[in-house]
Parts: C-alpha cells; sequence; structure tokens
C-alpha cells in the first residue's frame, strides 16, 4: 500500500469522479477538494466506504456566502477525518444563489443532521432529504437568513443606535 | 430493557402518553434546555429538543470584529473552560499568519489549558453527583475550582471569562505568586480530590445510580459525532492532543482514559481519570519550564509593553494598530482544532485579508453530541434522563453560540 498522502488521494478522488472534481489544493496542509454540488454526495459516501482512506467522522458541516461570485454564492463545507489514517479533507461544493439545493448527508452521518438544519437557519441552503430541514438556533418566525452578507450586524431600522448620540 | 420490549405495537399505541415539559427553565437542568418528554408515567417513549435560547450570533458579530477582539466571543462558548477557548483561537490567528511561538509560552499555555479542563471536569463530576443526590462532593469540590480561578485571576485578572492570553503569546510572565499558586494547587488538590474518588467512584449506591444508563455504543457515538470525554467513555481513543498535537503537546507523557459501554458511569470515570492525567501534564510542564520570552515577535498583532508605546515612536504605531484592529492578515483558510473541556472545539476561518475574519464557524462540540441526547434517554426513566444530560456536559453557551 501506497502512503496516503493528499497527492495520492486526489488523484484517487480524479480517477473515480473525473471531471466532477473541480480542483484540489492543499492550503495549510489540508487537502480541499472542490465538487460539483450533484456529486458531493457521492464523494463523501466513497470516501466513508472506501477501504484504504476510510473516513469514518464527519467534523464539521458549515456554510458560507461570496455574494460577489456570479453563480457560486454559496458555499457548503464538510470536514471529514480518518480517524485510524488521522487525515482531514475538507470538501467544498459552490452553488449558485438561484437555486442553492444540495444533497443531504444524514443518511451517512447522523452529526450531519443539526449541521445542516444550523446551515440551513444561518444561509437558506435546503438539502435535499434531510428529515427535518427546520430552523434550529433563530426563532421560526424569521423570515431571512441572519448569516448572509447582504444584512447588516445591527437592524438598520432602530433609531436609538444613532451615530449621532454616540458623538460619531 | 425497558417494558415496552414485551408488548405489540398496539398495544403500546393504546397508552395513553404523557407530554412533559422538561425546562427551558429547569432547577435540574443546568443551562437553558428544553426538552418536551413524552412519558408512558416515568418512562420516557420520545423526546424533542428545542435550542436556541441563549443563541448571541457570535458567527454574526465575528464577521465585523477585528482578529484580538474575537477572544472574548469564544470565552462565552464553553464558559466552564474558557481558556481553552482563548487558546484555541489564539493558536488559529497564529496558524493563519505563520507565527512560530516561545517554547515557554507553549508550556505556560499547557498549564493554563490543563488547569482549565480540570475546573472543567470538576464542576461536570460534581453536578453529576448532585444530580444522584449527593451534594457533598459538589460543595467539596468547587473550593478546588475556586483555587484554580484564584490563579487564573493572578495570571490574567479574569476568572471566569478569563480573555487569557494574545495573539502571539502571553500578555505577562507568570509571576512568582502565579507559581506559587500553582504548586500550593498541585499540593493540596489531589488529596481533596481522592476524597471525593473515595466518595463516589466505589460507592455502591452511586455505581447502581449510573452505570447502564444513558448508554451509547462506540459506532453511535462516532455517526453522531461525538468527541472528548463523552467519545472515549464509549470506547474510542480520539484525543485531538495526541491525535494532531499542538502547543507542543508531544512533549507530555500521559494517557488517554477510555471507557467500555458509554454510560454514565464511563463518563464519570473517564472524566476523573483525565484530571489525574491533567495534574501529570502540569508538573511536566513546571519541571521542564523553558526559559526565554512569553511572546513572539509579531508587532502588528502583540501589543507593546506600555513603557515603549510612551517613548517609543515605533510602539506607539503598532499600540495603535492592535487596539484599533487595523492588521492586515494573509488571505487564507484554515481549520485548526484543540481539545475543549467537552471535544473536539474547531475554528473554521476564511480571511479575505481584511481586518474581520470573512467568515468564522465554530465547531462546538456539545452542539453536535447532543442530538444524539433522544436517542440515550428513550426506554429511561425521566430522573436517569437528567443524570444523563449531566454527564453529557452539554453547556448551554456552547450548545447555541
Amino acid at each position: 500500500m501506497s502512503e496516503l498522502t493528499n497527492v495520492y488521494i486526489a488523484e484517487k478522488l480524479r480517477n473515480q469522479f473525473g471531471g466532477a472534481i473541480l480542483s484540489a489544493s492543499e492550503p495549510y496542509d489540508m487537502l480541499t477538494i472542490v465538487v460539483n454540488p450533484s456529486i458531493a454526495h457521492g464523494v463523501i459516501n466513497w470516501l466513508k466506504n472506501d477501504a484504504e482512506i476510510k473516513i469514518q467522522f464527519l467534523t464539521d458541516v458549515c456554510g458560507a456566502q461570496f455574494p460577489e461570485i456570479e453563480g457560486q454564492e454559496f458555499c457548503v463545507i464538510y470536514h471529514l477525518h480518518s480517524l485510524t489514517n488521522n487525515i482531514r479533507i475538507r470538501i467544498k461544493s459552490f452553488l449558485p444563489a438561484s437555486n442553492p439545493i444540495i444533497a443531504t448527508v444524514t443518511d451517512l452521518f447522523e452529526s450531519a443532521n443539526w449541521q445542516e438544519r444550523e446551515t440551513y437557519d444561518f444561509y437558506g441552503i435546503i438539502f435535499e432529504g434531510h428529515p427535518n430541514l427546520t430552523r434550529i438556533l433563530n426563532v421560526d418566525e424569521m423570515d431571512y437568513f441572519p448569516l448572509r452578507k447582504e444584512f447588516p450586524l445591527e437592524d438598520g431600522t432602530r433609531t436609538d443606535k444613532e451615530d449621532k448620540y454616540f458623538g460619531r | 430493557m425497558n417494558e415496552f420490549d414485551d408488548k405489540s405495537v398496539e398495544q403500546i399505541e393504546e397508552q395513553e402518553y404523557t407530554t412533559l415539559n422538561l425546562g427551558p427553565t429547569h432547577p435540574a437542568t443546568h443551562g437553558i434546555f428544553q426538552n418536551v418528554l413524552t412519558m408512558d408515567g416515568e418512562i420516557i417513549v420520545d423526546a424533542v429538543q428545542t435550542i436556541g435560547y441563549i443563541h448571541r450570533a457570535f458567527e454574526k458579530i465575528a464577521e465585523h470584529r477585528p482578529y484580538n477582539q474575537i477572544t472574548t466571543l469564544t470565552d462565552r462558548l464553553n464558559y466552564c473552560s474558557s481558556p481553552i477557548n482563548n487558546m484555541g483561537w489564539h493558536m488559529t490567528v497564529e496558524k493563519l499568519i505563520g507565527v512560530e511561538i516561545p517554547k515557554r509560552a507553549q508550556y505556560m499555555r499547557v498549564i493554563i489549558m490543563e488547569l482549565a479542563r480540570i475546573s472543567d471536569h470538576l464542576v461536570c463530576n460534581a453536578v453529576v453527583g448532585v444530580d444522584s443526590g449527593a451534594l457533598t462532593g459538589f460543595t467539596y469540590l468547587f473550593q478546588w475550582r475556586e483555587k484554580i480561578y484564584d490563579i487564573f485571576e493572578q495570571i490574567c485578572g479574569a476568572r471566569l471569562t478569563t480573555n487569557i492570553g494574545r495573539i502571539g503569546g502571553l500578555e505577562r510572565d507568570f509571576s512568582d505568586e502565579v507559581y506559587k499558586k500553582i504548586k500550593e494547587f498541585l499540593h493540596d488538590f489531589p488529596k481533596g480530590f481522592t476524597e471525593f474518588s473515595n466518595l463516589l467512584e466505589r460507592n455502591r449506591i452511586f455505581v447502581d445510580r449510573v452505570a447502564n444508563t444513558g448508554a451509547i455504543s462506540a459506532e453511535r457515538a462516532l455517526s453522531f459525532g461525538f468527541t472528548g470525554p463523552n467519545l472515549r467513555a464509549a470506547g474510542v481513543d480520539y484525543d485531538v492532543r495526541v491525535m494532531s498535537p499542538y502547543s507542543s503537546y508531544q512533549d507530555f507523557e500521559f494517557a488517554i482514559p477510555i471507557g467500555e459501554k458509554g454510560d454514565t458511569y464511563d463518563r464519570f470515570i473517564v472524566r476523573q481519570n483525565e484530571i489525574w492525567e491533567s495534574l501529570k501534564i502540569i508538573r511536566q510542564a513546571m519541571d521542564n519550564m523553558p526559559q526565554g520570552k512569553w511572546y513572539a515577535d509579531v508587532p502588528e498583532f502583540y501589543l507593546p509593553p506600555k513603557e515603549d508605546v510612551y517613548t517609543k515612536m515605533e510602539a506607539l504605531i503598532y499600540h495603535f494598530k492592535v487596539v484599533m484592529g487595523e492588521t492586515d492578515v494573509p488571505k487564507g483558510e484554515i481549520y485548526h482544532s484543540v481539545e475543549g473541556g467537552n471535544g473536539e472545539l474547531g475554528f473554521y476561518l476564511i480571511s479575505d485579508g481584511g481586518r474581520a475574519p470573512f467568515r468564522l464557524h465554530f465547531r462546538r462540540p456539545s452542539f453536535i453530541y447532543y442530538q444524539a441526547y433522544p436517542e440515550m434517554i428513550k426506554g429511561s426513566m425521566l430522573s436517569d434522563a437528567i443524570l444523563t444530560m449531566s454527564s453529557l456536559n452539554v453547556i448551554a453557551g456552547e450548545l447555541d453560540a
């Protein structure tokens, strides 16, 4: 068995998924794979079942928003961890703002459940097939997704915090 | 084994269930947690959790704060062991800007983090005692937590939300008083802690009460994203300090205690043993404390000494830049994790080169493993559910961010 380096894993993924693997890089030594959203679930499933890499642990799921990148406004980031090989892999998938839908990974890892709900809660990214995709930290009545960049930190309609009261 | 096992589905459906609101402000839940329980008499049939009562939008606030002002946000995640959160954040930024901090500062950080871990575990285990009816242990252990907070106070001036350390090192060297207090603690604490261990660890009443309640298998625990003592209690020896050592943890000899069944008793014992291991680490760090500086040479992040600010132009400029948060950082994305009191505390940071993070996500262990709670308490008694929650050590601040 050859040594499991980042380059080797990236090559293995390219052989398996071909052009759907959009890029592979190593920022700060962590293998980061950008994949087409349609195969994100497939890649994670494959990494989980691969006899060599053996990803057993989903460390983290979170979202991000890049408003200036047209057609790739949203991003879902998965951090995977192989406890037997001690390798961490980051999978990123960019989604368009017009249709921010990606398949859920709750069928692979139970821990994805709340983390995907959190991502939905803050960014409005829809996880298709999720058993209960509702808000989790914010109130159910909220009608916007607060971590999106278009929302300022404080409510713009508030009058009690105007700058002039603070001499600014 | 619960009483449903020998009944048919029809029989169960015929039964009438009671809905019980456990929380949000129930005195037995040590924080703001709401669980809507479906009860069949004393047995829990189902549980639905509501969380987010103390959500404070830290991730949004972090996108508008310079890096050194985010430390205070991390204080308020797991407030039982704030120093670990602070250090985790400092190390993330140091990794991003590519700074290696001096060995001495790393050892000092290890001492602080292990003290914090002890205080975190003390609270958890003391509370497990309280919830099973043993208030005595709690009152005894809290005086030791008090001593740890005295040490923190001596180091940085604060006790609970410490804001300890700086990006690039620590704010000042340990004073003689700090060394004296730590030595006193290392000398006196084992005796007091042994009393607590003798009170509960082999106590028949306690063991009967907590063994085999709230168990979870290693496989389920991994799927649910358990980390830290709760995962180790289920038999998986995953510890970030050993897997991906940070802050010179590779220099220290210590064991990873593990359990077998992942029940409340195992979680209690794993935490008990980890306290002894933490003491070992602190002793080694104290004995082998390297000489040198306690901060790295990063003037753009580390505040210059006050006397220099008054007398030197350059120091004044850096002081201004640090305080106003006008320091640029490299672009990039980074994930760094530390072994927090409850498990892997991760920081995922995307930097666009500006003064504040473009995106900062906290991987909060409590948030991730608390979703297993309904599965762990189904079929058990209400009073066991309370114990299960306190032994999981779910901290509301960490849960809700």
